[in-house]
């Protein structure tokens, strides 16, 4: 339990410390929703689908937090080598209790990073209700655990950073481009809409929208207990992964 | 008696044969050099010592305890100095520590009264408050050090300690070194390319070429055994002439990197 909590409060420290990697990493969603917001806000408005702001929020909130989590998962292919991970592992502390502490480590920075993207984009325009926290809140975990653990675990196979280009361009981006996080899932090609069902990214934008505006499209449920499972799963498979690294 | 037991030691990946049959052992209390070319099998050797690594076959005992069925058990025995920075630098030289101390499980109390005596006999304690990034490479190798003393292990494993460091600051490791093992009878285990560093320091000497162990003697045993003034004449005549090349490993990649950067 020490073990857990205090490699959890390294990845805080880490994160309050370094306040350029909080700026540069809010930096990208906020641009996001600048540009694409008040660029495509008056067609989206023209063609009835209301405020574009108020549904690209929750959109970019999601991006936010995916690429903090994923990030934080992936920089133990660095840790392992040149880091304090390496330290852990030769401690007597079981592999479980270091991916478990790094996870809910790497998720909650993820998830302050969400926090901040809400609190941003309400400059922009962005209106909800303080009674939408609380959900908003347990989606913005999900998906920063859901991420996390899939950073870690493509982190415990992968050798070196040669492959995380790889990872940008192949699992990333597709991720965030195809999961609704941009465009309303309704009346899109069905190869598309397949695309978007198979991704996890889409039921947590569709979480995060049910809370922060109240429009149900993948219906609630479905959201909740798909990403519960699959995060489940995934930490299930990370933690084998990790257990199984030799570095 | 042995604290550390290595027999009939083999590690393959895929075809390639990186530690091939070793068989030595390490007395209680003894200072230990583990000598050998780039890529004799040197550090693959520690990471099965240390529990990071699962050999193919053969037997190892460190403190009487195998490291695949009593991980913590060996774990708690041993303290280490990795050949790569493994300290955060994003946190206090006090913090890292700390941290070690309860992953080590070292009560509060004790852990406190351990890192201002440690930290003030690597002279650190001073410093304490600064972030680690801010340190010299002297100063990150002694943080290390006190780190890996902090719950009083038997064996430090210290694999190439000095590697980088200029002739002021390796003198003064092999100081605390030497006292350490003195004075708290702690057996230690190293590696290092600086052939004088191992003939003035250590009791017994192992080298390592491809994989096997080529030699084992007191350093002066070694001398004159191979009739050499020095025991890096020793070595070469051992280990040969021939300059080992070894391929750039994404690994080699990623030290670069973070020697450009800086991180």
């Amino acid at each position: 339990m020490k073990a857990i909590y205090i490699l959890w409060l390294r990845q805080l420290k880490r994160y309050f410390r370094s306040r350029s990697r909080i700026v540069g990493s809010i930096g990208q969603p906020l641009l996001f929703l600048v540009a694409l917001g008040f660029g495509f806000g008056p067609i989206y408005q023209k063609a009835g689908g209301g405020n574009y702001i108020q549904f690209l929020a929750p959109g970019i909130i999601a991006m936010g937090i995916l690429f903090t989590a994923i990030f934080t998962g992936i920089e133990i292919i660095w840790d392992k080598q040149f880091g304090f991970l390496k330290e852990t592992l030769v401690a007597p502390v079981s592999r479980l209790n270091i991916m478990i502490g790094r996870t809910l480590g790497g998720a909650t920075v993820a998830t302050l990073q969400g926090i901040i993207i809400l609190l941003v984009s309400t400059v922009a325009g962005f209106r909800t209700s303080l009674m939408a926290l609380p959900l908003t809140l347990v989606f913005m975990i999900l998906i920063a655990l859901f991420f996390t653990s899939l950073g870690t675990a493509i982190a415990s196979i992968l050798d070196d950073m040669q492959g995380f280009q790889l990872i940008m361009n192949f699992v990333v981006m597709p991720v965030f481009f195809l999961s609704g996080a941009l465009f309303p899932l309704t009346g899109l090609p069905e190869a598309i809409m397949l695309i978007a069902k198979l991704n996890p990214l889409s039921y947590g934008v569709d979480g995060l929208r049910v809370a922060l505006n109240n429009v149900h499209t993948l219906g609630l449920q479905n959201d909740f207990a798909i990403l519960i499972s699959l995060t489940a799963v995934l930490l299930v498979v990370g933690s084998y992964l990790f257990s199984k690294m030799e570095i | 008696m042995n604290i550390i037991e290595v027999k009939n030691l083999v590690r393959k990946f895929d075809d390639f044969v990186a530690v091939n049959n070793i068989t030595f052992s390490v007395k209680e209390g003894e200072i230990f050099a583990f000598l050998g070319p780039n890529g004799a099998g040197k550090t693959t050797t520690i990471k099965m010592l240390t529990t990071l690594l699962h050999p193919t076959s053969g037997t190892v005992r460190i403190n009487g305890f195998d490291p695949q069925r009593d991980q913590d058990k060996v774990r708690k025995s041993f303290g280490i100095v990795f050949q790569d920075p493994s300290l955060d630098d994003e946190l206090t030289a006090y913090e890292n520590m700390e941290f070690h101390g309860v992953l080590y499980n070292v009560p509060r109390k004790l852990r406190e009264e351990r890192i201002q005596q440690l930290l003030s006999y690597v002279e650190l304690w001073d410093r304490r408050n600064e972030l680690v990034k801010h340190f010299s490479g002297g100063m990150k190798r002694r943080l290390e050090i006190a780190r890996g003393l902090l719950h009083h292990p038997k064996i430090i494993f210290l694999d190439e300690p000095t590697l980088g460091l200029d002739p002021q600051t390796r003198n003064h490791i092999w100081s605390y070194v030497k006292k350490l093992n003195q004075e708290e009878k702690i057996t230690i285990f190293f590696t290092t390319h600086y052939m004088e560093e191992a003939d003035k320091v250590a009791q017994t000497v192992a080298v390592i070429d491809r994989g096997q162990i080529v030699a084992q003697a007191s350093p002066a045993e070694l001398k004159s055994r191979n009739n050499t003034a020095s025991l890096e004449e020793a070595f070469i005549k051992l280990t040969g002439q021939r300059i080992r090349e070894e391929e750039a490993t994404g690994k080699d990649r990623m030290r670069l990197r973070r020697r450009l950067w800086n991180r």
